[in-house]
């Protein structure tokens, strides 16, 4: 090892026990890893303060590798144990890592009631388009016309904005990047991991083994060109005549706003309620 | 919060209680503990769960608003927040089991509460509180089923679920009042159990029984024994998240303190981390089963009633065990010699006790407000006795088993 540079990564992996990972060569789970790994590090959080959890799917592997206190828990019930163990211990930083499947198909209920709180939970959506771990079925974000096992023949369904809904539901912080523009991504997680309230990122990301095969998108490298191709910042979309904006992935923080937050809020009431003795 | 009615008939307010009652009492409730044990409380089973909850040190409460175990829901918003406790109305059942296991590994002390179709939902959770090991307790108030049912009548129809509702093979400890003052004792009971054995303790209440008024007496906080979840003394990167050797009862490390331990819902190993090894896999599955079947003396409560001389012996829980012992009164009157074996914790179910009372009677009647459930657990202990001495009496049509319906029955036997 005296010859291999020490990344900061390295602090943060369980590399004596879960090595190696269960994900595919090109998938971009390890460059969200990364991101996070980099943002929690550049804020110097206390890694016994943060929580990761997770539901079921590929990206919801993370956890097992990362030594922070870390949940893997039922399929699309992720938020569901997050809001559970904030609000128990509101100091500690509960991120939850989830999938397109998992957050918004399984567990949209979910999504939408922790957004509609404003809970000071940290969702990273990756979104891959596809239920990766399955094998390559349709999840709410596949896109119109694109292949998935079961949608054999081209998929019918509209796909899900994923930010426009938690928008919708009323989340305090939702962004959005691609697995390719990886400093963007791990400033807009510093950004959300400082965000007081629901945060919301939505990492577009590359599963080149199947849903890029399913749809010939020409494997890793050329998926990771796409995302750069095909997005836009936020701050060119007025700048950009509507015919340039149409389909492409506009990155970028869609909103920041502060709210009152659930935890805390919880928290004044229970010392309202404890100074009024209870009236 | 419901009124609470002091009755003044039964026990007079001793004069103590004006200096206690003088320093603003906080609510009703606090009225009622600085004083318990003297004072008749006339409560619901539903209440006498959440008081009990709240003196067994549940101070988190996540739930879904259901006919008939809302009251539970209803007066912990009111209480738990006086204490500095958690209470989180969910968007479902299925978050409700969800968040309370996630409290507990961040060292809460958490309980549900709910009925038929919300503890369907919960099932997946459960399964995942067990094979986590993590604390927790789901107190099912029944209604009569499948599906939305009737949901204001009793029935008792959910026993094999509690046991069997999660997929795979999953060791229940489960509990069963027949008594407001029961729902109060059995609750802090799964309370100290689920803190324990590391594991979801489900309470079943009967309907009836949850809205049941009846008059109680509380012990006074000194004299409730509760137990607290063994925490690790050991420096974090010794600690193992499932000891195996501490006779299946390991230290729970939580979120927050250091550890930073992993918690998966798949098989895993004594770290927690996830295996497909066959060895560890397999003792995985045997701790679950011991810690259960090793415990029995510790897990299993009977009330075996009148039985010393019976020919014929009732076996049933809940609210239809009353309907029994009334039904008890009227035979022996009449002479004829029957008693009672009454399971207060139902899973694990009580063998021994069960082999010990078909050595020592003729016939067995099984009365149960379903279509056949506790009857064929005592069917799998009687292989060498003839079918015709296990009587069934069954109903689920929202109504209850009277004595009578009861008393029928044992003449038409003696």
């Amino acid at each position: 090892m005296a010859n291999i540079p020490q990344r900061i990564i390295h602090e943060y992996l369980r590399h004596d026990k879960k090595f190696p990972h269960v994900w595919c060569a090109g998938c971009s789970n390890g460059i969200v890893l990364g991101a996070i790994i980099r943002a929690i590090a550049s804020l110097n959080l206390d890694r016994d303060d943060i929580v990761m959890v997770s539901g079921i799917g590929c990206s919801s592997r993370m956890p097992v590798y990362v030594d922070f206190n870390t949940l893997h828990s039922l399929h699309g019930r992720s938020i569901a144990y997050a809001t559970g163990v904030k609000m128990h211990k509101p100091n500690l930083k509960v991120i939850v890592v989830t999938g397109d499947g998992d957050c918004t198909a399984i567990g949209g209920n979910h999504l939408i009631h922790a957004a509609r709180r404003n809970i000071d939970l940290k969702v990273i959506l990756i979104n891959n388009n596809i239920y990766g771990m399955t094998g390559g079925q349709c999840s709410p974000t596949t896109p119109h016309d694109a292949i998935a096992t079961t949608a054999p023949y081209g998929n019918i369904e509209p796909d899900f904005n994923v930010c426009n809904l938690a928008m919708g539901a009323g989340a305090s912080f939702v962004a959005r990047t691609t697995a390719f523009h990886v400093l963007e991504m791990q400033s807009i997680i510093k950004d959300a991991l400082e965000h007081p309230g629901f945060s919301i990122t939505e990492v577009i990301s590359a599963c080149p083994v199947i849903y890029g095969r399913l749809n010939k998108k020409g494997g890793a490298p050329q998926m990771m060109k796409d995302f750069r191709d095909n997005s836009i910042p936020l701050a060119a979309v007025d700048k950009l005549p509507p015919e340039k904006v149409e389909g492409k992935i506009v990155r970028g923080i869609l909103r920041r706003e502060i709210r009152p937050e659930y935890s805390s809020e919880y928290t004044s009431l229970v010392k309202r309620v404890q100074a009024s003795g209870g009236e | 919060m419901p009124k609470k009615e002091i009755n003044s008939k039964a026990a007079p307010k001793p004069k103590k209680d004006q200096t206690t009652l003088a320093v603003k009492p906080e609510s009703k409730l606090e009225e009622i503990q600085s004083s318990r044990e003297r004072k008749n409380v006339l409560m619901q089973g539903n209440e006498a769960v959440a008081y009990g909850a709240l003196d067994a040190g549940v101070n988190f409460f996540a739930g879904y608003p259901i006919t008939p175990s809302t009251e539970v829901a209803e007066i912990l918003a009111n209480e738990l927040p006086k204490r500095g406790g958690v209470f989180i109305q969910m968007e479902d059942e299925i978050a409700s089991i969800c968040a309370i296991t996630g409290a507990s590994l961040a060292g809460a002390k958490a309980l549900t509460a709910t009925s038929g179709p919300g503890f369907s939902l919960m099932q997946e959770g459960i399964g995942f509180a067990k094979i986590t090991e993590t604390p927790c307790v789901v107190v099912n108030v029944q209604r009569m089923g499948p599906s939305t049912g009737m949901p204001t009548s009793p029935a008792q129809g959910d026993i094999m679920q509690a046991k069997w509702g999660s997929h795979g093979d999953s060791p229940a400890i489960v509990l069963y009042p027949a008594s407001v003052k029961e729902s109060y004792e059995l609750t802090i009971r799964a309370v100290n159990l689920s803190e324990k054995y590391r594991t979801c303790v489900i309470l079943l209440l009967d309907e009836v029984i949850g809205h049941m008024r009846e008059a109680v007496r509380l012990p006074d906080m000194a004299n409730v024994r509760v137990i607290n979840r063994i925490k690790p003394t050991v420096p974090p990167n010794w600690y193992k998240h499932y000891d195996e050797n501490q006779k299946y009862l390991s230290p729970l490390a939580s979120y927050g303190e250091g550890y930073r331990f992993h918690v998966t819902g798949l098989t895993h190993d004594s770290h927690g981390f996830p295996t497909n090894k066959s060895g560890e896999a397999g003792d995985m599955m045997e701790r679950l089963r011991k810690k259960i079947s090793y415990n029995m003396r510790d897990l299993v409560q009977i009330e075996s009633y009148q039985m010393e001389d019976a020919k014929i012996a009732i076996f049933t829980a809940g609210i239809t065990a009353r309907a029994a012992k009334a039904a008890i009164a009227m035979a022996r009157h009449e002479g004829i010699k029957v008693g009672l074996l009454r399971p207060l914790t139902i899973w694990p179910f009580p063998d021994d006790a069960v082999r010990k009372m078909l050595r020592n009677v003729e016939t067995v009647i099984v009365p149960e407000l379903n279509q056949g459930q506790l009857i064929h657990e005592i069917q799998r202990l009687t292989k060498d006795k003839s079918e015709s001495n296990l009587i069934p009496l069954q109903r689920v049509n929202g109504q209850l088993i009277t004595p009578n319906d009861i008393l029928r029955k044992i003449k038409e036997v003696s």
